[in-house]
């Protein structure tokens, strides 16, 4: 029985594979008539390895580097994707060239920089990150001061849920950031507790779905990232951020410092004189630019590479900055 | 009779057991209204104990020496190496442009025509049409090379698991003194969160194709080894003495009665070998491994919930396909032992040249022609499924959010949080007491040992609040994981309709990536210790489900019938018979569901659950606080270790009391 049966099968892609193999005749082959690729003309540039960290405003920086290096320069991008602290245990084997957004991480900087020395910073990248406690712009508009920390107490009770206790939830995020809330709350005496929803993930949704069912929300937030051109959150204001208020981690009680964000690269690759090594330390652009290519990733669904292509396209004066002289 | 008069001694035993452990249960809620608040063990989020710090320092140490120790030069820079050929070599054949070729040796047509065989040969023709189909379709979703680079990795993976856990299985099926010494490292092997080691993996195998594969490997060769020394063991006594009197040698009696006997089961070791390792493929593309998983998590980062589906479905795809084939080739092992030689060895032998010069054929087109390399543009349909899952996905939130919040308000307030507040609201001391005495109870003065021991650890991990969170969660999940297995399970085990039904359901949910579906549930249930519930329920009900459905349809017909034509009605039938019957099937589901559960407790930790799995996330997101992600990892395990050892000391006083003490297992 299954031996007629899988002998018909047997039959039947012989015959099919019999046709295949007529209707093949006259395909193209592979292999034949390959583009030729890489620029002509440019200095031996080799291969960059790029991390990429896994947030949407770093792969922007990424893809247009990547794109200027590839299409300008001739060189090879091989792109890792990595969170950051395995990202920067590649410096020391050799396995990473470049973090091109970095936020601070001054303990991974003294480990690969100062200790083991085996990485270098290489320029700010323009853009200005900030941290801090938001609202949903609902909130703002139908509570206009609650903007001002010193109401917090005040709107307690509107957090309240079923994680937080009977006080009001703060939400934090993403633990790749630093925090500071825990001494934040009981240093400025806020009816808060901090819940911790984990992942960028899932703080976007928390946000999300506050504008949508009108549910209030207070969390920890940063820009420039994407989300905030689909929905502009509005930042609290907490005791401002002076020099040195955030000195002992524990008595914190002033807002988040703003952050510089600037790249790193290995030891090896800056003392290389690849020509990409130029171009990542002269690369700089601003936030609008930064948002601009990663609105392209993250809303209009284009890959890395067109969102790079288009924005090199429409911005040849400031890439042609970036250039190394030659 | 000895089972009769045993039953009725534990019968009138069994009452004073009872009332000891409502005994014990009051005097904790006595003591917690007494004591509330006290000796808790709170520790916040960024705070250290030294011991964290002494962790820290210590990996810190072992990164530092990397360049001068003889263990990284000499030993694992080779292990490195291989790794890393065996996949890059996998990935030339069937992902990545390889030898002077814009594109791989083996191109669509070719890897279709290739896995169809296979599925054919050793399997059967339903089998083979589904392989088809399925490859096809990763072609279609518009995902060809990123399913190839996961399938590259994992069947090498898997290779290689089944190289090193066979043989150890083997060994631990054969020697008791082995198994003893290797059932602790498994449990631990499959208990430590990834997120623990992977980021000091890439230390010891550098970024790349290796540290994936060992990350996947962890993981993959547990069951290999348990399942392998669970096929040796089980060989009947009788068949190994008529070996023995034939005057056979141990190793001839390995060779020739244990191994072909123990060869279905063997198989079914590979099968669970491939499900665990894809479900790595999300996990290890954190430390970039190719393929489907990148795309998952790309698209979450953008929260594209439409083109993490279809890479999720993909995914599901492979695992059931693999699954199916492994599946159909042990039956067909099976099958063949049973009724002896049926075919001629030169008919045998016809069938697979046939088959194998068509999938040549097949194989040699894709080589050549670009045709059947590419897999064409135009057949494919991803963007119908991304917008189809994107828009379901958006409807749910919006429309069931009124009715989850109440389903999740209810269940927080009127379960977890009565029991968080009693177990992590009580001293230390007092919970250990308590757990100890019903470990003793329930269980044995053994099961006793290691609950103190463990929890012990516990305190000295300086994880004691944030265990007891995670322990709160556990248990409610599995709670919830067993009502679902019995009502599904029972359902399932009696009509075959239903088991059709649910099956692939039940697949999808064990083998869809819980990144997937992170969005739509946390938009229903917001970043709370209850969306990680939910993520638990998923990926560990259907393994409760089966496992009951399996032990339903075990009780023997005759037993049902005679039960029927005693005019048992439908509730009577399964409630009186069915489920006693299959009380051992009902337990194993309970304890599996339990380790599933706590598997989940990382992804947990990503939407809301805090504790254990928060620290562990923390842990790998941040330098200062790996060695409390670290801490965070032991003290996963130890929960699991003694949440099962309590639980089989549990059954098997149960499965004594069941079978009158006379049952020695």
């Amino acid at each position: 029985m299954s031996v007629t049966r899988s002998g018909k099968v047997r039959a039947a892609v012989l015959v099919t594979g019999a046709g295949l193999l007529l209707t093949a005749c006259g395909g193209a082959k592979v292999g034949e008539a390959q583009p030729a690729a890489g620029g002509g003309g440019a200095k031996a540039c080799g291969t960059v390895n790029l991390a990429i960290n896994p947030w949407v405003g770093y792969e922007a920086n990424a893809a247009v580097i990547a794109y200027v290096a590839e299409k300008q320069l001739g060189c090879k991008v091989v792109k890792k994707d990595l969170k950051e602290e395995v990202a920067w245990q590649g410096f020391g084997t050799g396995e990473v060239d470049a973090v091109v957004e970095n936020w601070a991480h001054d303990d991974l900087k003294k480990k690969y920089i100062e200790d083991q020395k085996v990485a270098v910073s290489a320029g700010p990248t323009g853009n200005k990150g900030v941290i801090g406690w938001y609202v949903a712009p609902w909130m703002a508009k139908k509570y206009p001061d609650i903007t001002d920390w010193n109401n917090l107490n005040k709107y307690a009770s509107l957090f309240k849920t079923s994680e937080s206790g009977g006080k009001g939830q703060l939400l934090d995020g993403d633990p790749s950031f630093v925090t500071n809330d825990e001494a934040l709350v009981k240093n400025l005496k806020l009816d808060y507790k901090v819940v911790y929803a984990g992942s960028e993930t899932a703080l976007i949704t928390a946000f999300r779905q506050s504008e949508k069912q009108q549910k209030p929300i207070i969390g920890y937030f940063y820009e420039p990232q994407w989300f905030l051109s689909e929905l502009r959150l509005v930042k609290v204001n907490l005791p401002a951020y002076k020099e040195g208020c955030d000195a002992d981690p524990e008595k914190v009680a002033c807002d988040y410092p703003p952050y510089e964000l600037d790249k790193i690269v290995s030891k090896k690759f800056a003392d290389s004189g690849s020509p990409a090594y130029t171009l990542i330390k002269n690369f700089t652009w601003t936030n609008e630019d930064q948002n601009l290519v990663a609105k392209y990733i993250a809303e209009d669904k284009m890959t890395a590479d067109e969102a790079a292509a288009k924005w090199v396209a429409d911005n040849p004066d400031k890439v042609k900055a970036w250039l190394p002289s030659s | 009779m000895t089972a009769a008069s045993a039953t009725t001694s534990f019968a009138a035993r069994l009452p004073a057991r009872r009332y000891l452990v409502a005994l014990v249960i009051a005097f904790w809620a006595a003591g917690w209204v007494l004591l509330r608040g006290r000796d808790t063990l709170a520790l916040g989020g960024a705070e250290l104990t030294p011991l964290h710090s002494w962790l820290n320092a210590a990996m810190d140490a072992i990164d530092d020496s990397r360049n001068s120790n003889p263990i990284f030069l000499y030993f694992i820079n080779y292990i490195r190496l291989f790794l890393d050929e065996a996949v890059t070599f996998v990935q030339a054949l069937i992902s990545q442009p390889a030898m002077d070729r814009p594109l791989p040796v083996l191109g669509w047509l070719g890897v279709v025509g290739l896995a169809t065989a296979i599925a054919l040969l050793y399997g059967n023709v339903r089998v083979a049409l589904l392989t088809a189909a399925g490859f096809l379709s990763f072609g279609v979703l518009g995902l060809w090379q990123e399913s190839m680079d996961t399938l590259a990795l994992t069947l090498t993976a898997v290779a290689l698991s089944l190289a090193v856990g066979v043989p150890l299985g083997v060994w631990a099926g054969l020697s008791d003194r082995f198994h003893r010494l290797v059932t602790p490292v498994l449990d631990f092997m499959q208990t430590m969160p990834t997120f623990v080691y992977l980021a000091p993996l890439t230390l010891f195998f550098l970024i790349g194709p290796a540290s994936a594969t060992v990350a996947t490997m962890i993981y993959a060769i547990p069951p290999a080894i348990r399942i392998t020394a669970h096929g040796i063991r089980q060989v009947s006594p009788d068949t190994l003495e008529a070996g023995a009197s034939l005057g056979a040698t141990s190793a001839q009696a390995l060779r020739h009665v244990r191994l072909p006997m123990a060869r279905q089961t063997i198989i079914v070791g590979v099968n669970q070998t491939i499900m665990a390792a894809l479900s790595m493929a999300t996990i290890a593309a954190l430390i970039d491994a190719p393929g489907l998983g990148q795309t998952v998590l790309k698209a979450l980062q953008t929260l594209d919930v439409g083109t993490a589906f279809n890479a999720g479905l993909a995914i599901v795809i492979m695992a059931v396909v693999l699954d199916r084939v492994t599946s159909a080739a042990s039956r067909r092992v099976e099958a063949a032992r049973r009724a002896g030689r049926l075919r001629t060895v030169r008919g045998r032998r016809l069938e697979v040249a046939g088959v194998l010069g068509v999938a040549a054929v097949l194989g040699y087109l894709s080589y050549t022609y670009v045709w059947a390399a590419e897999f064409p543009i135009e057949a494919n349909l991803g963007s119908y499924v991304r917008r189809a899952a994107d828009a379901v996905s958006l409807w749910a939130q919006d429309n069931l959010v009124a009715y989850t919040d109440i389903v999740k308000n209810l269940l927080t307030n009127g379960l977890l949080n009565p029991f968080q507040t009693v177990l992590a609201g009580s001293p230390w001391w007092l919970v250990t007491a308590v757990a100890v005495a019903v470990a003793l109870l329930v269980g044995s003065a053994r099961a006793a040992l290691v609950t103190a021991v463990g929890l012990l650890l516990v305190v000295v991990l300086g994880l004691w609040q944030d265990s007891m969170v995670t322990l709160a969660s556990t248990l409610v999940a599995t709670v919830l994981v067993m009502l679902l297995g019995m009502v599904a399970g029972v359902w399932m085990g009696r009509s075959d309709r239903a088991d059709m039904v649910l099956r692939p359901v039940l697949d999808a949910g064990q083998t869809m990536p819980a990144f997937v579906y992170l969005v739509p549930i946390l938009g229903l249930f917001g970043p709370t210790r209850f969306t990680a519930i939910i993520a638990a329920v998923v990926f560990a009900a259907p393994v409760a489900i089966k496992l009951v459905a399996e032990g339903i349809r075990g009780v023997s017909a005759t037993t049902v019938e005679a039960a029927t034509s005693a005019g048992a009605s439908t509730w009577q039938l399964i409630s009186k018979v069915q489920l006693p019957m299959a009380r051992s099937a009902v337990t194993l589901a309970a304890s599996q569901g339990l380790i599933y559960v706590l598997s989940m407790v990382v992804v947990g930790g990503l939407v809301g659950a805090g504790a254990l799995g928060y620290d562990v996330v923390a842990g790998f997101s941040q330098h200062q606080l790996r060695g409390k992600g670290l801490a965070a990892g032991i003290a996963i395990v130890v929960l699991g270790i003694v949440l099962d050892r309590v639980m089989r000391a549990a059954t098997q006083r149960a499965d004594q009391a069941a079978h009158g003490g006379s049952h020695q297992h």
